[in-house]
């Protein structure tokens, strides 16, 4: 090592960037996740142009226990990507790359992307008479 | 900043790539407000019977919004995807087939959405 001050290689605050890998990753998985999902969007929209009946099958898959999962995974899915998305956007403006808002806007994406799915969810039961919040 | 809008906005040699970007941020754009829509809709929605729905769709404002979701919700994936399958995928002709598979998939699926749409729209 006779140069001690030359960039290390592989740079060592990558590892660091444990947070944001996670976040770069998600979006990918999400992405495609949701690509695959567009095929329930599909069939939801086939469904309802059918028929009744063609109707009554989707809801009767998308109200079973495995379907609300699915849907769950999906909303997520949906929800994570899109505020991870609106991140991708500010930054490509040139926006919150500092160090700190990168972390802080991850950390925010991540709590939120939680909390306004389990809010849809927890106002869809609520209007479907599932559960009874108030 | 190097990604001022003014130098990469059709400019530079790689004009199809940059392209692609633009269109990659526009339907992202585009997608935030109509997904707030959908979810919220959806959760309206929720164990609505056949004629309600179909009478949701049929609202015109309904009908447009939702088109419009099925075209940049595709288109968006479409570019999406070419992405994910050039990082990956470095033999030139599976690439290629690939993208050509994926892409023709993605079109068919998201026109037949599109059309289911118009179908329950234009329906008696
Ligand atoms: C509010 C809605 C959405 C926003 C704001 C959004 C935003 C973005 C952005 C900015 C990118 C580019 C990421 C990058 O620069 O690396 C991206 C990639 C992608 N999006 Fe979306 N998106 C949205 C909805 C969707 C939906 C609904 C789907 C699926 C049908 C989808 C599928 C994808 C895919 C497959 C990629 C490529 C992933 C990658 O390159 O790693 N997006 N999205």
């Amino acid at each position: 090592m006779s140069h001690p001050d030359r960039p290390l290689s592989p740079h060592l605050q990558i590892y660091k960037w444990q947070l944001n890998m996670l976040l770069s990753i998600l979006h990918r998985a999400t992405g495609t996740s949701l690509g695959i999902g567009t095929l329930g969007l599909v069939w939801w929209a086939w469904a309802v142009s059918s028929g009744p009946e063609a109707y009554r099958t989707f809801q009767s898959a998308a109200s079973h226990p495995v379907g609300q999962i699915i849907l769950f995974g999906f909303s997520y899915a949906l929800v994570f990507h899109s505020l991870n998305g609106i991140r991708h956007l500010f930054w490509d403006l040139g926006m919150g790359f500092e160090k700190k808002t990168v972390t802080r806007s991850g950390r925010a994406v991540l709590i939120l992307s939680a909390v306004l799915t389990i809010g849809l969810w927890l106002a869809g039961y609520q209007l479907a008479g599932r559960i009874s919040l108030f | 900043m190097t990604t001022a809008l003014g130098k990469i906005k059709g400019m530079g040699s790689a004009k199809s790539g940059t392209s692609h970007w633009w269109m990659q941020q526009v339907t992202a754009l585009a997608l935030v407000p109509l997904v707030v829509w959908f979810l919220v809709s959806m959760v309206a929605l929720i164990d609505a019977d056949h004629a309600t729905m179909v009478a949701w769709i049929k609202n015109p404002f309904v009908g447009v919004l939702l088109s419009v979701f099925m075209v940049m919700l595709f288109y968006h994936l479409m570019l999406g995807v070419q992405v994910v399958i050039e990082d990956y995928v470095h033999n030139e002709l599976l690439k290629m087939s690939s993208l050509i598979l994926l892409k023709f998939s993605i079109a068919l699926v998201g026109l037949s959405g599109l059309f289911f749409i118009l179908r329950i729209t234009l329906g008696s």
